[in-house]
Order: structure tokens, then C-alpha cells, then sequence
């Protein structure tokens, strides 16, 4: 085993994929010489060569585009998209083509591509370089979702989405890139060395697509939420010592719905968080499949704590950005209604 | 043996460690380049694409057909909008290295790519820049505080500390709200052109893209809706050969130039020494004229590099030779007018020493006063309730009910903050209380 922070595990992942399968490609904006802005490719292009590991030009529709032509000539494109931000040049070519192909030629034709896409505030970033837009893609039908919340899921999950033979959109939270981050920017950094979850295998493995995970058991409230936001959840229960259960979704399509609906019938409250923007985002789905599901066992309504409906603001990140202070806020009116 | 087919990856002439070599460039001699007529076909003058409209020879002076004749006082103005320009970039660019803004974009050895551009433009021309073109705000009287402000996303701040650094506008001086997303403003330009062509309007518009940028859609759309509505814009693609780490190989530059683009889509392309004001000056008026009088747009590449790194979060040592700058053929737009000037005997070495001493005093001067409306870590601060403005013109219930939201939490914070720092309070800079 070794230590590993989210940018070593998610170059790990992709350098054992490369190394054992000579389908896997890696194209994307810097990916190559360069080793990416946020070196998450650094010295795969070195390893494995100009034809494995591809610069491309400055075009986010071209490079999924390219990405679904080489995956239906039998490669498996791992394409990287700098920002999510910079995703909807693309959108067309993920929604209407990527998403459908198996469909719409009965399997005759399939796209087993990987999209990686850093996402999420908290780096000064403003509105360009902050964005989860994880619900926009989750809306739409024949694509995975996928956001991991530490290393070791997140060379887990993307050797799976690599390995998977349909298509795999898969963002990282680049606030935790480098360590856990509780939701407080005045406090020293921590490092993924001193996390459980920093252990990461050198060699292959995987994390199923599609599990949810209880990252920390309770009996008072359930708290569904996946990213940056699972550690920011963490640190709120610890202040407010509410006994609460904590589900890291993982996985946004397909749902594991068993697993968040087995922990809110059991606590009976729930409290959905992410960092997206609130309206009709990710949350909105799962308190309904939760509200489907767990109806006769809710003992108060679903609260949701989620990113304001504005643009992600440069100055006020952290008054944007759903902490700790607002998630406390609701574990406490949840978990005080009678 | 059959012959296979073989991906090319194009590969930049020279990496760390290696001597820069430019050797790929095409350069015309100045004054080479015939100067056709602003009515001409874009058929009959393809060779504007090939070639290098270049004024400034290397004696200094101003030869050939494209030569604006402008009038020295005029070339001392544009010195000073290049040196101001410049010397505004080398600020917050340390501004940021000691962590008071949290971002910058320099345009160094750029300058004169914006600074001709605007010079050579009627105030009422639409602009709509990328983010390396802060030259056209300097021209069109954009007080420094103002930009420093939005920068600092402090209580000053255009922007109302929505975006980040450099994502200027300025409506009055008709400059449009720079994007941080790639090419996006280059077919509004076209769009805002067809407007004025609507209405029977006499200005024109303007959009800058980078050659990397160029490999983006948008690119295509306005070639495309520009060429079929023959729209009064101008297209500025500025070449500085790199995109992050990607030299302009990456975007289509090593089988023709970018200006022969323009040719493919029934537009004139000209291609132009980009650190040449003279002949940036001189292309822009030529392609305004020819907009203004119904010829249609025009595709200029201006030739030049990025001195600079892509922005403070990029590290070009890493990917391209730390002396490449130096070995730039084109040299550097401010010498180059500088020299001009003194050839022309209405310039010294020591006007220009002093002219550089009297700008660093101005940048100097505006960073205090700019720094007076607040930081992002001193106040005063925005207030964070204004986050909740501008996202339509009538606040929606949703967002009415969060910015309440909101104000009880900020309530909250600052009963419990004041609770603690009571004692401070009457003579301390206030300090934002985070967490939201």
C-alpha cells in the first residue's frame, strides 16, 4: 500500500489501465508533455508515449467527439476536460451522441468512453473554474456519473469507469485533490497522508460503479452526499455531536438507492448536501427517491443544504459555499422536529 | 511494404534545455507587402495571408505601403499606452505573488496587438476581447483604479466581486464583459456587427481570440455568420505561439498559417507582425474601412509571443525554453516604437526613463487608492447579500428566500464574531468572517 493524495491515485489509476490494457488512450487540453494544470497526468505521456498519451487542441466538442470515434474503432478513451466549466462546448456530442449510440443502434455500436473533469469551488476560482454540474449530466439517460470523495475511491472508481464498456462521465472535486477539506479555509491544510482512505493499493483494483458507501454510522439522522462535501459533513457532525450516519453517494447514475434508503429508514431523518447550486440539482433526486421509498419511516421533513441559485461569486466563495455553519443548522432542525 | 497510416503529433521546435528555434516562421522584409485597395475581392489578395505586413525595418523606420503616417505626437501617445500597459501587468502580477489578489493574466509583449487595435478603431466601435487584451482598456480611458478594484473584487469592483481577476467590462468605453470560457466572445462580436449592419448603424465591432482558442467552434461560427452576412467586424486572432503548454502547432499552425483561414471562408486573411504598432495601426484602419463601407469583415493573425506565463497558475519553464522570449525575431513592441521614435528625433533614452518613472508613480498611486476600497481579506468588503443581485433584473422567490436566508446567517456569525472581538472592534481593520 501506499500513500497516495486524489491527483497520485487518479495518475495511478490511469498508468495501470495503460500498462495493462494497450486500448486505453488519454487525450485532453496539457494532458501530455505537460502532465496536465493539475498534474494529474504527469509522466504518463513519458511512459507510455505520444499515442498513448495525446495533447489536443483547445476544442471541448472536438476532444469528445474524437474521444467517441476512437472508442467505436475499439479504443478506450480516457478524455480529460481542464474545468467542468469548460465542459458545454461538448454537451452536444455527450448528450446526443455519446449518451445514445448503444440505444439508438440496438448495441450494434458502443462507446466506452471516460470523461475526466475537475470540479467544484473553494480555489478562488469565480464562476469559470467552480461549477458542479453533476445534475445536468446525471439528467440525461445512457450516461454514468461518477464523483468520487478520497484516493482510494478515486483510483477505484475510475479503473472501473476505464474498464466499463459504456460511457462514463467522472468528475473530481479538486478542493480535495491535495487533502481532505472540512469546509474551513482558515484552518492549516491536511494532507491525504493522515487519512485512512490516502492508502491506496499501487497495483489494480477497482470500486464498483454504482455503491453508495456509509462513510460513518449513526442512529439520530442520515446525511446523503458525495465529494468535497462528504468531509465538510463530517466536521459538522462532529461539532454539533448529532449521532449521525453519513452516506458518500459515489456514484450519481446509476443510484444505489438501496443503500441511502436502508440508512434513512433506519434513522428516520435525512439531510441531503451538496455543493451544486440547490435548484433542480442532484439533491432534488434524491429526496424524491427517498421520499418514494422511505415515506412511512420519516419522522421529519428532508432538509436540503446546497450552493445558493447564483453563479459561483470570486469574492464570496465562502459565504456561497455550503459549510459547515448551514449544514449544522440543519442536522439540528431535523433532528429537533418531533 | 504497404504503406500504414501514422498519427502525427506535432512537436514544438525547441523544449526546456534546448536552444529556441523559430526558424518555422515565415517573415516578410518590412515595407514588403503591397497594400490593396479596402474594396478589393478577398479573392484577389490571398496573398495578405501568406506574407507579413510589417512597417518598422531594422533601421527603425517606418517603410512601404502600409506606413500610417501618423503624426509623432500620436506614436508618443501609443508609447505610453504600451508602457502603461506594461507596467500595470508587471504590478499585479506581484500584487498577486504576495497574495492580494488571487489571479492575473499579463499581456507582455502583446501590448501593441490591443493598443494599434483601439488606437486605430472610432470610440463607438464594439470591442470584445479575450482576457490578454487589457491595452484596448488603457486606450479607451479605463481609469487603472477601476481595473486594480476588479481585481481586488473589492467595494469598487465592476463586478461586484462576481468574477475573477482580469474579467473586465466597461459598457461607457464600449468594451464587452470578458468571459473566462475560450472563444466564446468571437462570434458575438459578428453577431453585435450584424446589428449595427441591421440598423444602418456607422460602428463596427471587433473580437480577439488566441490561435489556441481558434481550435474552439466558436471559431468556425464566426467565420461562418461573418462571411455570410458579410457583417462590419473585424477578427483578431492573436498567434503568441502558445496555449498553456501547446505550442500553435496544436491548433492547426504547421500546415498554414492562421490567416489563411480567412481565404477559406470568402474572408480576407492578413497576416501581420503583431509587435509592430505601425502595422497593426495600419491593418486594423484598412480592415475598419473596409467594414465601414460595406466590403465586409476581415481575418487578421497578428504574429507575436506570450512573454509571459499563460497566468500566475502556470509554470512555461516546464514546457518551452526560458529564453525563447529573447530569441523572439519579432522583438519587443515597446523597443521597437521606442527606437522609432528616437530615429525619428522626437524621442531620447531619457524621456523614455522618465515617461517609465512618471507611470510607475501613476500605477504606484492607483494601487493605493485602489487598495483604500478594500481586499479580499481587508475591509471594506462587499456586501455578501449583493450575491443575490443581477441574476435576473426581478429577484426571483427562490432567490429572495435564500438572500433571507442568508442575512440571518450572516446575523448570526456576527452577533457570535462580535461576542468575542468586542474589545478590538473600535480600532481594528475589520476581517471578513467566513464560513457560509
Amino acid at each position: 500500500m501506499a500513500r497516495m493524495n486524489m491527483v497520485q491515485a487518479l495518475n495511478s489509476a490511469m498508468d495501470v489501465m495503460l500498462g495493462r490494457d494497450p486500448r486505453v488512450v488519454i487525450l485532453g487540453e496539457d494532458v501530455g508533455y505537460f502532465g496536465g494544470v493539475f498534474r494529474v497526468t504527469d509522466g504518463l505521456q513519458r511512459k507510455y508515449g505520444e499515442h498513448r498519451v495525446l495533447d489536443t487542441p483547445i476544442a471541448e466538442g472536438g476532444i469528445i467527439a474524437a474521444a467517441i470515434g476512437l472508442g467505436v474503432n475499439g479504443l478506450k478513451p480516457v478524455a480529460e476536460i481542464q474545468f467542468a466549466d469548460y465542459i458545454y462546448p461538448g454537451f452536444d456530442q455527450v448528450v446526443s451522441e455519446l449518451a445514445r449510440i448503444r440505444y439508438r443502434s440496438a448495441s450494434e455500436f458502443h462507446v466506452p468512453v471516460t470523461i475526466r473533469t475537475p470540479c467544484g469551488g473553494g480555489i478562488r476560482g469565480g464562476q469559470t473554474h467552480s461549477q458542479s454540474p453533476e445534475a445536468i449530466f446525471a439528467h440525461v439517460c445512457g450516461i454514468k456519473v461518477v464523483m468520487p470523495s478520497n484516493p482510494y475511491d478515486a483510483k477505484g472508481l475510475l479503473i472501473s469507469a476505464i474498464e466499463d464498456e459504456d460511457p462514463v462521465v467522472f468528475f473530481e472535486p479538486k478542493r480535495i485533490y491535495n487533502g481532505p477539506f472540512d469546509g474551513d479555509p482558515h484552518k492549516p491544510a491536511v494532507p491525504w497522508s493522515a487519512h485512512p482512505r490516502g492508502e491506496v493499493p499501487d497495483g489494480h483494483y477497482s470500486v464498483p460503479i454504482g455503491r453508495a458507501e456509509v462513510v460513518r454510522e449513526g442512529a439520530e439522522v442520515t446525511v446523503i452526499t458525495y465529494g468535497t462535501m462528504v468531509h465538510v459533513a463530517e466536521a459538522a457532525v462532529r461539532t454539533t455531536g448529532i449521532d449521525a450516519e453519513i452516506v458518500d453517494v459515489r456514484t450519481m447514475s446509476p443510484l444505489d438507492s438501496d443503500t441511502l434508503c436502508r440508512s434513512v429508514c433506519k434513522t428516520g431523518r435525512c439531510v441531503v448536501v451538496h455543493e451544486a447550486t440547490r435548484f433542480s440539482g442532484y439533491g432534488a433526486e434524491l429526496v424524491a427517491t427517498v421520499q418514494e421509498q422511505c415515506f412511512w419511516n420519516l419522522e421529519a421533513p428532508i432538509k436540503r443544504v446546497a450552493g445558493w441559485d447564483t453563479p459561483y461569486p470570486h469574492a464570496f466563495e465562502w459565504e456561497y459555499f455550503p459549510g459547515q455553519a448551514r449544514i449544522a443548522a440543519a442536522l439540528k432542525e431535523v433532528t429537533e422536529t418531533e | 511494404m504497404t504503406p500504414r497510416s501514422r498519427l502525427h503529433v506535432p512537436s514544438p521546435p525547441a523544449r526546456p534545455g534546448q536552444e529556441p528555434d523559430f526558424s518555422y516562421l515565415q517573415l516578410s522584409p518590412a515595407g514588403a507587402v503591397d497594400r490593396p485597395d479596402v474594396s478589393a475581392s478577398a479573392r484577389d489578395i490571398e496573398n495578405l495571408s501568406l506574407e507579413l505586413v510589417r512597417v518598422l525595418d531594422d533601421e527603425h523606420r517606418a517603410v512601404g505601403p502600409w506606413d500610417p503616417h501618423l503624426e509623432p505626437p500620436e506614436l508618443q501617445v501609443a508609447l505610453r499606452h504600451m508602457l502603461l500597459t506594461r507596467l500595470f501587468d508587471d504590478r499585479m502580477q506581484r500584487i498577486q505573488r504576495q497574495g492580494r489578489i488571487s489571479f492575473y493574466i499579463k499581456s507582455t509583449g502583446e501590448e501593441a496587438v490591443a493598443v494599434a487595435a483601439a488606437m486605430a478603431m472610432q470610440p463607438g466601435d464594439m470591442l470584445f476581447p479575450s482576457y490578454r487584451q487589457q491595452g484596448l482598456q488603457v486606450v479607451r480611458g479605463r481609469n487603472l483604479v477601476e481595473l486594480m478594484c476588479q481585481c481586488l473584487s473589492n467595494t469598487r469592483d465592476m463586478c461586484k466581486g462576481r468574477q475573477m481577476p482580469i474579467m473586465y467590462h466597461f459598457g461607457p468605453g464600449n468594451i464587452f464583459s470578458i468571459s473566462g470560457n475560450l472563444g466564446t466572445q468571437f462570434p458575438q462580436a459578428v453577431g453585435w456587427a450584424m446589428a449595427a449592419a441591421i440598423k444602418g448603424e456607422d460602428h463596427i465591432a471587433a473580437g480577439w481570440i488566441g490561435e489556441g482558442s481558434s481550435a474552439e467552434a466558436d471559431f468556425h461560427y464566426a467565420m461562418t455568420f461573418a462571411a455570410v452576412y458579410q457583417a462590419p467586424v473585424i477578427l483578431n486572432l492573436v498567434n503568441n505561439q502558445w496555449a498553456i503548454s501547446t505550442f500553435q502547432g496544436f491548433a492547426g499552425g504547421e500546415h498554414r498559417t492562421f490567416a489563411q483561414r480567412g481565404p477559406g471562408y470568402g474572408i480576407p486573411g492578413i497576416r501581420v507582425d503583431g509587435n509592430d504598432f505601425l502595422a497593426v495601426y495600419a491593418v486594423t484602419q484598412w480592415a475598419a474601412q473596409r467594414a465601414r463601407q460595406s466590403a465586409g469583415p476581415t481575418l487578421i493573425e497578428h504574429v507575436t509571443y506570450r512573454a509571459a506565463a499563460h497566468s500566475t497558475s502556470d509554470d512555461p519553464s516546464r514546457y518551452r525554453p526560458k529564453e525563447e522570449w529573447r530569441a523572439w525575431p519579432l522583438g519587443d513592441p515597446i523597443t521597437r516604437l521606442k527606437q522609432h521614435l528616437i530615429a525619428l528625433g522626437e524621442w531620447s533614452e531619457e524621456r523614455h526613463a522618465q515617461l517609465h518613472q512618471e507611470l510607475e508613480a501613476h500605477v504606484t498611486a492607483c494601487w493605493k487608492e485602489a487598495e483604500s476600497y478594500g481586499t479580499l481579506t481587508h475591509g471594506p468588503f462587499l456586501d455578501p447579500l449583493t450575491m443575490f443581485d443581477d441574476v435576473f433584473r426581478d429577484m426571483p422567490p427562490n432567490l429572495q428566500h435564500q438572500r433571507e436566508e442568508m442575512r440571518a446567517l450572516l446575523e448570526a456569525q456576527r452577533s457570535a464574531a462580535g461576542a468575542e472581538a468586542e474589545p478590538h472592534e473600535a480600532h481594528g481593520t475589520p476581517t471578513r468572517a467566513h464560513e457560509g
